[in-house]
């Protein structure tokens, strides 16, 4: 081996320390690219094979009852590729062991072969006998979650009918990946379940003999998605049908597409600022590590090295480093991303996962890296490299020191001479001082981006929960009723207050830009379904015209006293104005809002109820279950205390568990900055901080001279670390909010205090690193070597 | 005596030192022949280490022309410079300047690993004197080992002139006395110009020519009629 690579290796042995910390830095970033990035296309990539594999459909409609005949013309709309037409009902459903109804969407099996579309993958058992109308399939969710297993049976009420099913086969189906009942946010397979019944069973009990309820096609590549529902409402209108409707609010579809979004953007978000964070902070480590070899630049200039062969040597110094740094953050990341890969693939219940390779993302994080120490090491190197040698073997000329304040108001007396070394030194060096402290900075900073997701959720759990949606449950019907239900319900056991609420499909337009949303109407004075606006106080609503989401304000480029164009999906079918009269502050979800009795003049109807709101007397809520199981229109329950606490689990699944990994990078990247940074000062140092313990100082004293500089960088590094992270918060945000869910920021103080916490702590073990060092100062070799 | 190695015409350095302006030389003529052994004396600050850094290509002048043999440095680039050093100059510095982290042997084998017609470093170690000790770390040596050390590397590429800055300022006596020795026994053996700088003025007894600075210049050059053996210096 060369002697320039023999110093180059034992350099590194002996700053094994110092290059550890640095490669974990590297490392934190990387990692952070391969986990969020590989995660995201894995699970996407898994998504499309199990769409394509199990045909699932691009359009979907309900429709009352269609004759079958109708199905051949449907397969004639231009671009249809398939159709599947079936029965597909809602029904509540009686669990063995729960007070509470859950609510199941019952779908018919054909009697013959597979369905042509959205068809089923079967976990466990087989589908029913055509023969048996007892026998069903139910979604994996639904059983593990009541622990159902083959030969398990429940009670369906189909149709006002009461009805024991046995449980022949266990299944995954790619229209409920996202399995969510009626009026929940997350799926939860206590509260709902899908049950795949023979149509022949279904037929009978349902009244569509020679009929069906529910239809979904498969279009052609190129296919106008717009065209082909248009036709197909044509197709369906005389026979009840609701408007059709693409992937795009099939809400199973909508909202894996919301999450894998919100992992894409996550993806494009957080990895990018940990990578340019650990980049910079690199950089800055490795110029300071490179300036301390100045004067071994200048001996091997003088002994006759070239600048390119020493700069090559250096290049290679920092190469192996960063080298080092990119293993571990590939394999660290490529570890972690199939482990979140794996969870996410768990919570959607995939049947098979791919994982997906990617190199360019190895080559992005690993240039990026790469070019970054490299950067920092020749802003060091041109330095010393540009000095002629017999200047570089010099130790620098004793930088300028000046009083950092005028004489007259001089801190003699009130400051030791440490404290006054401490503070000149930072003065002298502005430049590399507030580097140093904007690298502790940005550690403080991706420390909080990675922490501020639990505050901002409970917010959102305190305004959707707590102060918009205050009902306890929500009972709805198969079809609309008079609005006068609600007195009926309010009569059922249990019943505090109840509050009947109208639901209408609308299309909601403004220019160009259109997105299908429910308007729901409600009572004036509602006291359950409140509107809740940006201060979060409840609104009045005006007698006419349409509240909407804030989000959708922004998405029609509308503000209050504008007009919306509304196209009504329901019964007569027609095209309104309507004034925008108020924006809500809502997190989940775009909606229109609208007084109960503006609705119905618009719809041209008596008021009707889809539902009611109730809030119960917690004692009596067993009682109210009952009551509502002997109604034979109620379709569904939602419980609200149910959906919060599935909403919870979800979260603490999907973000919590995502939060958790960056925080834990970001404490590495963290530990590595300042760890590094307090080596390095040491090293800057050590001549002078030796000569002191010649002069007699103590070693507590020395060390003191050297932590207090870090101490004051450290806390000074804060504030603006906060001001940081909470603009890196704020980006996230931002590029997380979308139709299904959004979020207010809300960086809690606690998140800032744990944050720089962290910091604090990585600082404090760094002192106890380096004390060991101070302690080993050797003060013979400073006063044999010159300076 | 013969060809002249170096000559210099009013050569003048200045140097910019945090806020002062330092005049480190102020016109120096010299030649220097080859196989001399030349002494440079004077106080701190008189210009003495500014000639040599100067002559070995490690600083640049300010004015006035230096040649070495038929190259004139003061003409040269940094390129230019750098294989000037590589091919032609050897240095020894008073703090030793070896490289911590390379053994003895591996200090050597940095300079032999880039010169033309190197001797292997073994035969340089043995030159001074330490074959024995060829495999310690700096750490592992005495001062005076080091710097025979820093000898062997300087000589290992058989250059034609051998630079020294104070090489016996930081040993005792009988340390100090070995140096000499080594950098004599290659004068004579190799035949190379040496030029050494000290404050040591017992020293100037085993040169042809002894320097004396004061002030940035030249004050005054004395011949060595009759030069001491090494053996009987004593400081």
């Amino acid at each position: 081996m060369r002697a320039l690579d023999i110093k180059l290796f034992r350099d590194l042995v002996r700053l094994w320390a110092q290059a550890l910390a640095i490669a974990l830095v590297v490392g934190g970033g990387v990692a952070t690219l391969l986990l969020a990035v590989g995660s995201y296309r894995s699970l996407d990539e898994t998504r499309t094979a199990y769409y394509e594999r199990y045909g699932f459909a691009d359009v979907f409609a309900t429709v009352r009852r269609a004759p079958k005949a109708l199905v051949d013309r449907i397969a004639e709309i231009p671009g249809v590729a398939a159709v599947d037409a079936r029965i597909a009902q809602l029904a509540l459903l009686d669990i063995p062991g729960q007070s509470a109804p859950a609510t199941g969407m019952v779908v018919s099996l054909p009697e013959v072969g597979e369905p042509k579309l959205n068809r089923l993958y079967m976990r466990a058992g087989r589908t029913p006998d055509p023969s048996r109308e007892d026998e069903a399939v139910v979604n994996e969710n639904f059983a593990e979650a009541h622990r159902f297993t083959l030969g398990s049976s429940f009670a369906a009420i189909l149709n006002g009918r009461k009805r024991d099913l046995t449980i022949v086969g266990i299944a995954l189906s790619p229209e409920y990946i996202y399995a969510v009942g009626p009026g929940d946010i997350m799926p939860d397979g206590r509260r709902f379940g899908v049950i795949w019944m023979s149509e022949r069973a279904l037929a009978s009990v349902y009244d569509l003999e020679g009929a069906f309820s529910s239809v979904s096609l498969k279009l052609l590549p190129g296919t106008s998605e717009r065209e082909a529902i248009t036709r197909l409402d044509d197709l369906l209108d005389r026979y009840g049908g609701r408007a059709a409707y693409g992937r795009k609010d099939q809400t199973s579809h909508a909202w894996l597409d919301h999450e894998l979004d919100m992992l894409n953007n996550m993806s494009r978000t957080l990895p990018p600022i940990f990578l340019l964070v650990s980049a910079f902070l690199v950089n800055l480590t490795l110029s300071r590590l490179v300036s301390l070899e100045r004067e071994q630049i200048g001996l091997l200039k003088a002994l006759g090295y070239r600048n390119t062969s020493i700069v090559l040597h250096y290049l290679k110094f920092v190469g192996i480093i960063t080298s080092v740094g990119i293993v571990i953050g590939s394999v660290v990341g490529t570890w972690l991303g199939s482990y979140v890969t794996g969870i996410f693939a768990d919570f959607f219940r995939f049947p098979f996962l791919l994982f997906t390779k990617s190199p360019d993302l190895y080559v992005a994080a690993a240039g990026l890296s790469l070019f970054a120490a490299a950067v920092g090491a020749l802003r060091a190197l041109r330095e010393a490299v540009n000095l002629a040698p017999a200047v570089a073997m010099q130790p620098p000329a004793p930088p300028v020191f000046r009083r950092t304040l005028p004489l007259s108001l001089s801190l003699a007396g009130l400051v030791s001479q440490p404290t006054r070394m401490m503070l000149r030194n930072i003065a002298r060096h502005p430049i590399r001082s507030s580097f140093t402290a904007l690298g502790m900075s940005l550690a403080t900073a991706i420390l909080i981006v990675s922490l501020f997701t639990g505050g901002t959720m409970e917010q959102l759990i305190d305004v959707t929960y707590f102060l918009a949606d205050r009902q306890d449950a929500t009972v709805s019907f198969v079809e609309k009723r008079p609005r006068e239900v609600a007195f009926q319900i309010a009569r059922l056991p249990g019943v505090l207050n109840a509050e009947p609420y109208r639901e209408v499909q609308v299309r909601v337009r403004n220019g160009h830009v259109e997105r299908r949303i429910m308007i729901r109407a409600r009572p004036r004075g509602a006291e359950l379904n409140r509107i809740i606006d940006a201060d979060l106080q409840p609104v009045v609503l005006p007698e006419s015209g349409l509240a909407i989401s804030d989000m959708l304000a922004k998405i029609l480029k509308v503000r209050v006293g504008d007009t919306v164009e509304v196209d009504l999906l329901d019964g007569e079918r027609r095209t309104v104005s309507l004034p925008v009269a108020a924006l809500v502050e809502d997190y989940l979800g775009i909606r229109g809002i609208m007084d109960q009795e503006a609705l119905a003049k618009l719809l041209r109807e008596a008021p009707m109820a889809n539902g009611v709101s109730v809030s119960l007397d917690r004692n009596r809520q067993d009682q109210f279950y009952t009551a509502v199981e002997d109604i034979p229109v109620v379709s569904s329950l939602a419980l609200q205390a149910a959906s919060l606490a599935s909403f919870r689990d979800a979260v603490a699944i999907l973000i919590t568990t995502m939060s958790s990994i960056y925080t834990g990078l970001a404490a590495v990247i963290a530990f590595g900055v300042v760890y590094n940074n307090a080596r390095v000062s040491l090293s800057e140092r050590a001549r002078e901080l030796a000569s002191l313990r010649v002069l007699g100082f103590r070693q507590g004293e020395v060390l003191r001279i050297l932590l207090l500089e870090l101490a004051l960088l450290t806390l000074i590094a804060q504030p603006p670390g906060w001001a940081i992270g909470y603009g890196l918060a704020w980006i996230m945000k931002t590029n997380l909010a979308g139709e299904l869910m959004r979020v207010r920021l809300v960086v809690e103080p606690a998140t800032y205090v744990f944050a720089s916490a962290i910091v604090i702590a990585a600082a404090v073990l760094s002192a106890l690193i380096v004390r060991r060092r101070v302690n080993q100062l050797d003060l013979v070799a400073v006063l044999k070597t010159r300076d | 005596m013969s060809g002249v190695v170096f000559s210099a015409k009013d050569l003048t350095k200045t140097y910019v030192s945090g806020e002062t302006q330092v005049h480190a030389l102020r016109g120096v003529d010299l030649e220097i022949f080859a196989g001399e052994v030349v002494v440079m004396l004077g106080p701190s600050g008189s210009g003495k280490s500014t000639l040599l850094n100067i002559m070995g290509g490690l600083d640049h002048a300010t004015s006035g022309e230096l040649s070495f043999k038929d190259l004139r440095l003061t003409d040269l680039d940094d390129r230019g410079l750098t294989s000037y050093r590589r091919r032609h100059v050897g240095f020894v510095f008073q703090f030793y300047n070896l490289i911590p982290s390379l053994t003895a042997y591996e200090n050597v084998a940095l300079v032999t690993e880039i010169s033309d017609d190197p001797m292997r470093p073994e035969e340089a170690l043995a030159l001074v004197g330490l074959e024995p000790r060829m495999h310690h770390f700096p750490a592992q040596l005495s001062g005076g080992e080091q710097q025979r050390v820093a000898i062997a590397r300087a000589i290992a590429k058989r250059p034609e002139v051998l630079l020294c800055d104070e090489p016996t300022g930081a040993l005792d006596s009988r340390t100090g006395v070995r140096v000499i020795d080594a950098l004599m026994k290659v004068n004579a053996e190799l035949g190379t110009t040496i030029v050494i700088i000290t404050h040591n003025a017992v020293i100037q007894e085993v040169a042809h020519r002894v320097l004396f600075f004061s002030d940035g210049q030249i004050s005054k050059a004395v011949t060595n009629e009759a030069r001491r053996a090494v053996a009987e210096l004593q400081w």
